[in-house]
């Protein structure tokens, strides 16, 4: 963990000097007509200095939206980095205003109020009427950005100033990123990282529990207004390469991406500011391809790409991957269930008989007989039974017999622990047994025998089939009662 | 700055829209309000249903599908007919019905995309319902933006007016004509149409919008299939949306459909009048945004929107049940007899 730190703290100080070097050139849309392959090659060379602006620009965001969105994802606060990247509108204008002119420190200042204003109606609406927190952020983001609009179009139509770029803080354009842009996205992006990593603990904790911060003196309400105003800085610089509208995009699709990726968060960040930054060259890239193509929605794309990559392919929370486990256990949970049923029937006869019919299987499993016999050649296929040809009935190997035998014990072990010490009445312990059997571990099963210790008889009076019963089955030595078998022995 | 604020010339801003320049100006107002209206009264069910945000995504990801069916009518009429391309400022007669339908559709799809990808994303990841929301509007948005972008010459749509839209060039609009009888312009008869076709739905299922919104159980127990009923909200909402798009673009029209319900919910909580209260709130919020664009001579829509949050901020402050004044009086009357002596006097659940 703490060399990770020290490689992205390397890595933003790479990037940070090579922000800072001084290169003036044509801006990327400057060339008309080439074809995608110089283009690529373009691209990859890095020669050009404004690609190496919007590159690097496009970096720098992914990587702080990543990490600042990571926390809003885990806190359900998705949609307030929606609210602010919208409520910071009215403050770009404004902060156009001061001067005229594309100063970003003006720019930078004004939206940073203006996002911080925007969060902060949102919680007096939510605190002082009976809104609801989804009413208080949609009209907080739609109406700071109707303020927002009416202020961009009267600079619009002011007859004086430069008044070119204001537009492209709309849909973004990192084509137009300049070097103090630059700068002071590196600046941020130190700053949030330095933040992040020094106040690592505090984050978690008001994150995942309040209360627990609360109760242990972390002061919760400063973190959030600290995180509210990082987060607000980090909107500010996405603005120029990705616009208004998409700044939340970046903040929530990497993090949601990251997300499924792991369960935790140190690694949830990581995951995140890889996402962001690949999201930010594959934006830069397709956007330099195509040209005069604004950069912030193939970002955006390019992280949609990933998440959808990520929700059919990550590992344990794929939907891929829970469908096959899902398939897989449901499979297993079957095969347990008529192995039991075998054994069911086996006991009714109290073991005189080799193996049971599939006639008598049907029965017990209220089940046709193609249903039973299908299932009976899975259970052989496996290696749990023999079904001789000719023969309607199915024959337990030993190995199928100690699987039976583990299920039931499971099962009836499982009953009596719930009479037994959760008073359950006896009539309404099966149901529950049923389910657990299948899931209940060797370790577990252990601790329930010695709770109940080794009662070999269930609330209904049957017996459990004990440890050593299992074990010595598979053995020549034949246990209790020497006559029965239940199983044919593999000649 | 000072350039910027142009003096109050009553006589322009108040007394001219009404009357000599009325032939423009009331149209703008009577497409505001439709819009407002349309928007106001689907939104309050929004409200209800804590659907505030899918309002907003509904919004944004109308777009791909607007530009989709843009791109599709086209082609269908590039086919039909000689190569001449089609706008939808100016809409050719002979072409209107093929895009209004292909806009229509668009926007059903979208709308009914929108909700299954949210549904989709949140239940089956343990990716919560707000980052669903926000990935999937945020992707489709940037789609259309895309597509928009690409297909510059054969879509028009101006990314901008995707964000803002423009009001005031309704009145400039060929008008919609019945024989020799120039009825009115034939986005403002589009709207009219919605605008009537949402009240009159509202009507005939009130009781199904009103119980499957406060009571899903209920709904479902009195036999109202509530996720049909959401479905069908989602669609009408993005039909909405589509049809108000051309004039307040794609994130103000947020506003229009949360602002009328959330001050009509300040003000009362019986559910009848909030839908009256609502109307209101779009009645006046769009007189009072076409005075304020007139005279900062600035964005129609962004006025109306401005207006409209300032209702609002009044009812917050002053509204008589739970402003923010009332409870400060109120919490001031209570301390000051708590500490007058009178607090062995007062039986306890009386404040």
């Amino acid at each position: 963990m703490k060399y990770l730190r020290l490689n992205l703290i390397g890595w933003i100080l790479l990037l940070f000097m090579a922000a800072l070097t001084p290169v003036h050139a044509a801006r990327i849309g400057d060339i008309t007509e080439i074809s995608v392959w110089d283009q690529t090659v373009r691209f990859f060379s890095f020669k050009d200095p404004s690609l190496r602006y919007a590159l690097t620009g496009a970096i720098l965001l992914g990587l702080t939206c990543g990490l600042l969105g990571s926390f809003l994802v885990v806190r359900k606060l998705a949609l307030l980095g929606d609210t602010l990247s919208h409520a910071v509108l009215p403050g770009v204008a404004a902060g156009f205003l001061w001067d005229m002119d594309k100063n970003p420190v003006a720019i930078f200042i004004g939206a940073t109020v203006a996002g911080l204003l925007g969060s902060f109606m949102v919680t007096r609406i939510t605190s002082t009427t009976k809104l609801k927190e989804d009413t208080a952020l949609g009209m907080v983001l739609a109406c700071f950005f109707g303020v927002g609009i009416c202020l961009v179009t009267m600079i619009q139509r002011l007859p004086s100033g430069n008044k070119s770029g204001i537009d492209k803080f709309l849909f973004g354009q990192a084509a137009s990123l300049g070097q103090s842009d630059i700068q002071l996205m590196a600046v941020v992006t130190l700053l949030t990282f330095g933040l992040v990593w020094l106040f690592y603990k505090e984050l978690l904790t008001v994150s995942f529990d309040p209360g627990f911060a609360y109760s242990v003196m972390i002061p919760v309400a400063w973190v959030h207004h600290g995180f509210m105003l990082l987060l607000a800085f980090s909107v500010v610089i996405a603005l120029q390469a990705v616009g208004v509208v998409l700044v939340s995009a970046m903040l929530i699709t990497p993090a949601a991406t990251a997300y499924l990726m792991t369960d935790r968060l140190h690694r949830m960040l990581l995951f995140a500011c890889l996402t962001g930054m690949l999201a930010g060259i594959m934006g830069a890239f397709f956007s330099f391809l195509g040209h005069q193509l604004p950069t912030g929605p193939f970002m955006v794309l390019s992280a949609a790409v990933l998440f959808a990559v990520a929700f059919f392919f990550a590992p344990s929370h794929g939907v891929i991957i829970k469908w096959w486990t899902r398939r897989s256990r449901s499979g297993r949970v079957r095969r347990e269930n008529t192995l039991k049923a075998v054994f069911h029937v086996l006991e009714q006869e109290k073991f005189r008989q080799e193996g049971v019919t599939l006639v008598e299987l049907a029965e017990l499993r209220r089940q046709t007989l193609d249903g039973t016999e299908a299932s009976c050649l899975e259970l052989v296929r496996l290696g749990y039974g023999t079904m001789p040809p000719g023969e309607k009935a199915f024959y337990l190997t030993p190995k199928g017999m100690r699987r039976a035998q583990t299920i039931v014990r499971n099962h009836r072990l499982w009953e009596l622990y719930l009479t037994d010490a959760a008073n359950y009445s006896p009539d309404h312990v099966h149901d529950d047994a049923e389910e657990i059997e299948h899931i209940l571990g060797e370790d577990l099963v252990r601790q329930l025998e010695r709770q109940l210790n080794f009662a070999d008889r269930d609330p209904h009076g049957k017996p459990i089939p004990s440890a050593e019963e299992i074990i010595s089955a598979h053995g020549t030595v034949q246990s209790s009662p020497p006559a029965a078998t239940g199983y044919r022995k593999p000649s | 700055m000072s350039e910027m604020i142009p003096a109050l010339d009553w006589q322009a801003i108040f007394v001219a829209p009404w009357t000599t320049d009325f032939s423009i100006y009331g149209w703008i107002f009577l497409m505001g309000f439709l819009v407002c209206a349309a928007c106001g009264l689907a939104g309050n069910y929004l409200i209800l249903r804590r659907m505030a945000l899918v309002g907003d995504a509904i919004s944004h990801s109308v777009l791909p599908g607007l530009a989709i069916a843009f791109l599709a009518a086209n082609a269908w009429t590039n086919r039909q007919a000689s190569g001449e391309g089609i706008d939808l400022a100016v809409e050719p007669s002979g072409h209107g019905i093929s895009y209004g339908f292909a806009i229509f559709m668009g926007a059903l799809i979208a709308g009914v995309l929108t909700t299954l990808m949210i549904e989709i994303i949140h239940t089956r990841t343990r990716i919560k319902q707000d980052a669903a929301i926000g990935i999937t509007f945020s992707t489709l948005f940037a789609f259309g933006v895309v597509l928009i972008s690409v297909y510059a010459d054969k879509v028009d749509l101006d990314a901008d007016c995707v964000l803002h839209g423009e009001i005031a060039f309704v009145s400039i609009q060929p008008f919609f004509t019945i024989g020799a009888y120039q009825l009115a312009p034939s986005p403002v008869i589009r709207m009219g149409c919605v605008t009537f076709l949402t009240l009159g739905l509202m009507v005939v299922f009130y009781k199904e919008l009103l119980v499957s919104s406060f009571d899903p159980g209920l709904a479902s127990s009195m036999g109202i299939n509530a996720t049909f009923v959401h479905y069908a909200l989602m669609c009408w909402l993005s039909v909405i949306v589509v049809s108000a798009f051309e004039a307040v673009g794609a994130i103000l029209v947020i506003a229009m459909l949360i602002l009328p319900g959330a001050t009509a919910s300040m003000l009362t909580t019986r559910f009848p009048i909030v839908l009256v209260l609502s109307l209101l709130h779009a009645a006046a919020s769009s007189v009072l945004g076409l005075h304020l664009a007139i005279w900062l001579n600035s964005s129609t829509a962004g006025c109306m929107v401005v207006a409209g949050a300032g209702i609002f901020c009044v009812a917050w402050v002053f509204s008589p049940s739970q402003g923010i004044l009332q409870n400060w009086l109120k919490r001031r009357r209570n301390s000051k007899r708590l500490t007058g002596g009178e607090i062995g006097t007062e039986t306890v659940g009386e404040s």
